[in-house]
């Protein structure tokens, strides 16, 4: 799927090429692949995304290095959690909470544990790490985000992370010189198909200095797409063609299989 | 060997093509042995490898449908069916399967769907299983005994034969109202749609306890019925629901059917009686496994359920 050397060279050929201002840092970042296709034989992919951080004479000395926070946000779905309880002698879903536009795919990627990179105001006002991105929940008709130890969010969260689709990785950010810095999004085989934000931030001396934001598309490619396009907006038609196929078949096999 | 991995497109995960249809070959042999659908098994298998209830018992329509065609052909070479019975017996069916569809698409919305597809099978499998035991081990004992085997005295009337509109079907050579034909039609439709069966399990003994159909007939009524609700389920699962995987049920049904014309041979190896024992147990065992699943405490108390779409 990728071909991380070609890209390696096409980002290092853009990062030189860039013309930048004076003054402050410039963040220039790269995807090894903009465009991930879904086929039959999808198992997952992984991307790589390349940045650098651009400085000039003008820029000023940081002492603390660099961070980078990378916050990859798939499509959005509203998604209701189930709790079980025992309800004469047998476990039924009690109980729910349902979360409104939530991401479906949510990795933070970072060069360090976010709480040493930025401070707990700073990290819940820029939505940086897990714990801190806003998942909002429909409160009889309110909507809003919860504590953070809310058994529900914990839950939701935690199966996501299950699923491979939610991730945080603190070491995941690897700085290759003092400003050359790269990291893969890992994708896994079920990864919802649609657009996905890129977020990177750059902090230095525990406040954000600069940001790039970036897209990526996973879709479905060839008889994939076909089929879930059919099945979602031709459903009667797709339904019909799917029992002809049954019925198909089953022709072919008493044919096939006749013996009298 | 690499295992050969096929991304399913509507239950949207990557499934073993070789795992679903060994699947689909096991539960073809199966249900060609027994003369029966399969379609309590197969969904089950379908959800325990990971596949959603939903889309498991949507899918399942499909693949019925394929098999209780091939079933159909045969016996209707043979004449071994009724038509003009089983068009009475669609009529309710084709009003069974829409209240089921209708049913599923309500619990789903309000997050039940999943526990009462276990209850159902629970209670089902259950009931069935256990009778079928009891019934085919007295049998068994009475062979054993060297007694000849109970006959069913022909042309005893029940409540049933005293019901109003009754016509004459000339194939099965019965006369009786068309009220319980309707009745048993609409609840075969029913359970098919929410639990994903075909229910030749229940319909075969409703039509030969109920209403008398010469044993002859039965097999193939019932797969006529069970062919024209589960070929009806799968357009409107499709269609209201979009939960039809066909490529989950393409493998299905060539595993399917292909199992059981294997399964159809060993089936006349078998004594009748040893084999409804045998059915019966594996009915009750999936109904067990149920009942396990609901009783204990799950490893995981939440569960995500999906609000139609994604932005």
């Amino acid at each position: 799927m990728t071909r991380p050397h070609l890209s390696i060279s096409a980002v290092l050929l853009a990062l030189a090429v860039s013309v930048v201002p004076a003054g402050a840092e410039q963040l220039v970042t790269s995807l090894s692949n903009y465009r991930v296709s879904i086929a039959s034989n999808f198992a997952g992919a992984e991307l790589v995304l390349f940045g650098t951080v651009d400085r000039d004479a003008a820029t000023v000395a940081r002492r603390g290095g660099y961070d980078i926070v990378v916050t990859v946000i798939g499509p959005r779905q509203t998604v209701v959690t189930w709790r079980k309880e025992r309800v004469l002698a047998i476990w039924v879903n009690a109980e729910s909470r349902t979360f409104v536009n939530a991401p479906t795919y949510l990795a933070v990627l970072a060069s360090r544990p976010v709480e040493t990179i930025a401070s707990p105001e700073l990290q819940r006002r820029l939505q940086v790490g897990l714990n801190n991105i806003l998942l909002p929940q429909d409160i009889a008709g309110d909507v809003a985000d919860v504590v953070r130890d809310d058994p529900f969010r914990m839950a939701f969260v935690r199966l996501r992370g299950e699923q491979g689709l939610y991730l945080e990785r603190t070491n995941a950010v690897t700085f290759l010189t003092p400003t050359l810095f790269r990291t893969a999004i890992p994708l896994p085989a079920d990864a919802p198909i649609g657009s996905y934000e890129v977020d990177v931030k750059l902090f230095a001396d525990g406040v954000m200095i600069a940001r790039e934001r970036s897209a990526f598309e996973l879709y479905k490619v060839g008889f994939e797409q076909l089929v879930a396009n059919a099945a979602r907006h031709h459903g009667f038609v797709y339904g019909l063609g799917t029992a002809g196929l049954a019925l198909l078949v089953g022709w072919l096999a008493s044919v096939v299989f006749r013996r009298d | 060997m690499t295992p050969v991995q096929i991304y399913l497109p509507i239950a949207e995960l990557p499934v073993n093509v070789l795992l679903i249809f060994v699947m689909g070959l096991a539960v073809g042999f199966i249900s060609g042995m027994f003369g029966i659908g399969g379609g309590f098994l197969m969904t089950p298998l379908l959800i325990f490898v990971g596949i959603a209830p939903a889309v498991a018992v949507a899918s399942v329509t499909t693949h019925i449908a394929a098999s209780s065609f091939t079933g159909a052909i045969t016996y209707w070479r043979r004449r071994a069916l009724d038509p003009a019975l089983a068009l009475m017996l669609l009529i309710g069916g084709i009003l069974g399967t829409s209240a089921g569809v209708w049913l599923f698409s309500l619990l789903r919305a309000i997050g039940q769907l999943d526990l009462t597809i276990g209850l159902s099978y629970l209670v089902l499998l259950g009931t069935v299983g256990s009778l079928m035991v009891a019934e085919s081990a007295r049998a068994i004992i009475r062979a054993r005994q060297g007694k000849p085997a109970e006959i069913r005295r022909g042309g005893s009337h029940t409540w049933i034969h005293g019901l109003p509109f009754k016509l004459r079907f000339k194939q099965s050579k019965i006369y009786v109202s068309t009220i319980p034909v309707w009745g048993i039609g609409f609840f075969i439709g029913f359970i098919g749609a929410v639990m994903g069966i075909g229910g030749g399990f229940l319909l075969v003994p409703m039509l030969i306890y109920l209403l008398r159909v010469p044993t002859s007939i039965v097999i193939g009524t019932s797969m006529m019925l069970t062919l024209v609700t589960m070929a009806l389920a799968t357009v409107m699962h499709a269609a209201t629901n979009h939960l039809v995987d066909v490529v989950l049920a393409l493998i299905l049904m060539v595993g399917g059917v292909t199992g059981a014309q294997f399964g159809a041979r060993a089936g006349q190896k078998i004594r009748s009686e040893q084999l409804r024992l045998l059915l019966g147990l594996l009915v009750l065992a999936v109904g067990l496994r149920f009942a396990f699943g609901l009783v204990v405490r799950p490893d995981e108390l939440f569960t995500l359920r999906p609000v139609e779409g994604v932005t």
